[in-house]
């Protein structure tokens, strides 16, 4: 498919028409993030009832389950991004992958990391090398390794090449995360939503965790496109459309 | 809607699960909150070095318009 032929369709995959486009929504997609992540926390900390078995010790599972989707879902973005880039060969679509990826490496930290929060009172130990935690720690892995990858290679064209390569690749280690519980015989705790059957959980702890969920969504959709304005900003500077930007932001 | 707890050392103790809790919780807004600060810091960082960039090469090139309007 070549670009030429369809031109509305790539309109905005041109920089400089996805520049002021991105600054636009970055404030509605933060104030709907700390909106909804607010009301979420609030549902799930102080409405909630307590669980029978785990008593409040379960409601680590309002941050720890919303980041650990938003580290799967993160790094299939990123991925997708990569193939579009690789395939239509257009310059955003790389910078949109490199945009997301420290922010999907900070949610599969915080994953890992509130999940031993919650594993020492539960199992006992902070960390066991069971499928979900070892394929979660990969996925760390692979984010810093697409990040280090990025800083390593000089020719920006080379590098968003060998990120997509990575990133591509490495996208197989999603679904083992997602299904592990399943698959394998893990000390971590099966689905707590699934799409086949009703919900294991009381309407309200879903909604706690549907809401902060969705908060976390926002929140990396507004912090992707602060990061690929930046991103933008240094691969453009010296066409015209940086140049007479900062002339006209200096005045105004 | 009501809350679910009586008072609120019950709502700091989380039933004793408090130390995992609020580390939880706590980490995590951390991170949410100085990502988009430290960002801030570098678009500014970087609007800064581009228009030095731009007055350093503004001066060493004359201005187009001063070649038009030279005798």
């Amino acid at each position: 498919m070549d670009i030429r032929q369809h031109p509305r369709l790539f309109h905005y995959a041109s920089p400089a028409t996805f520049y002021p486009l991105a600054g636009r929504l970055v404030p509605s997609l933060g104030g709907l993030a700390l909106l909804l992540c607010l009301l979420g926390l609030w549902i799930g900390l102080v409405i909630a009832p307590g669980d029978a078995q785990q008593g409040e010790g379960y409601r680590i599972i309002f941050v720890h389950v919303p980041a650990s989707w938003m580290s799967m879902l993160a790094y299939l973005a990123m991925a997708f991004w990569c193939a579009i880039g690789l395939i239509f060969n257009t310059r955003l679509s790389f910078m949109m992958a490199h945009a997301l990826a420290p922010t999907g490496a900070l949610f599969a930290l915080l994953s890992l990391v509130t999940g031993a929060l919650w594993g020492k009172p539960m199992w006992g130990t902070w960390w066991v090398w069971d499928a979900r935690l070892t394929s979660e720690l990969i996925l760390l892995f692979l984010y810093l390794g697409y990040l280090a990858l990025q800083g390593a290679v000089e020719d920006p064209h080379r590098a968003d090449r060998a990120c997509a390569l990575l990133a591509l690749v490495g996208a197989f280690n999603v679904p083992v995360i997602y299904f592990s519980v399943r698959w394998w015989s893990t000390l971590h705790q099966g689905a707590s939503v699934s799409l086949s059957q009703a919900p294991a959980m009381a309407s309200l702890m879903l909604w706690g965790m549907a809401l902060t969920a969705l908060g976390f969504w926002a929140y990396t959709a507004a912090v992707a496109l602060a990061r690929v304005r930046l991103l933008i900003l240094e691969r453009e500077r010296r066409s015209d459309w940086v140049q007479r930007l900062l002339n006209e932001e200096a005045t105004a | 809607m009501t809350p679910y707890w009586n008072d609120f050392a019950a709502f700091l103790a989380m039933g004793g699960y408090g130390p995992y809790v609020w580390p939880s919780l706590g980490l995590t807004a951390l991170i949410l909150l100085l990502e988009p600060l430290l960002l801030a810091r570098r678009r500014r960082q970087l609007l800064h070095q581009l228009r030095r960039r731009q007055r350093i090469d503004a001066a060493q090139q004359p201005h187009p318009l001063a070649e038009a309007t030279a005798p």
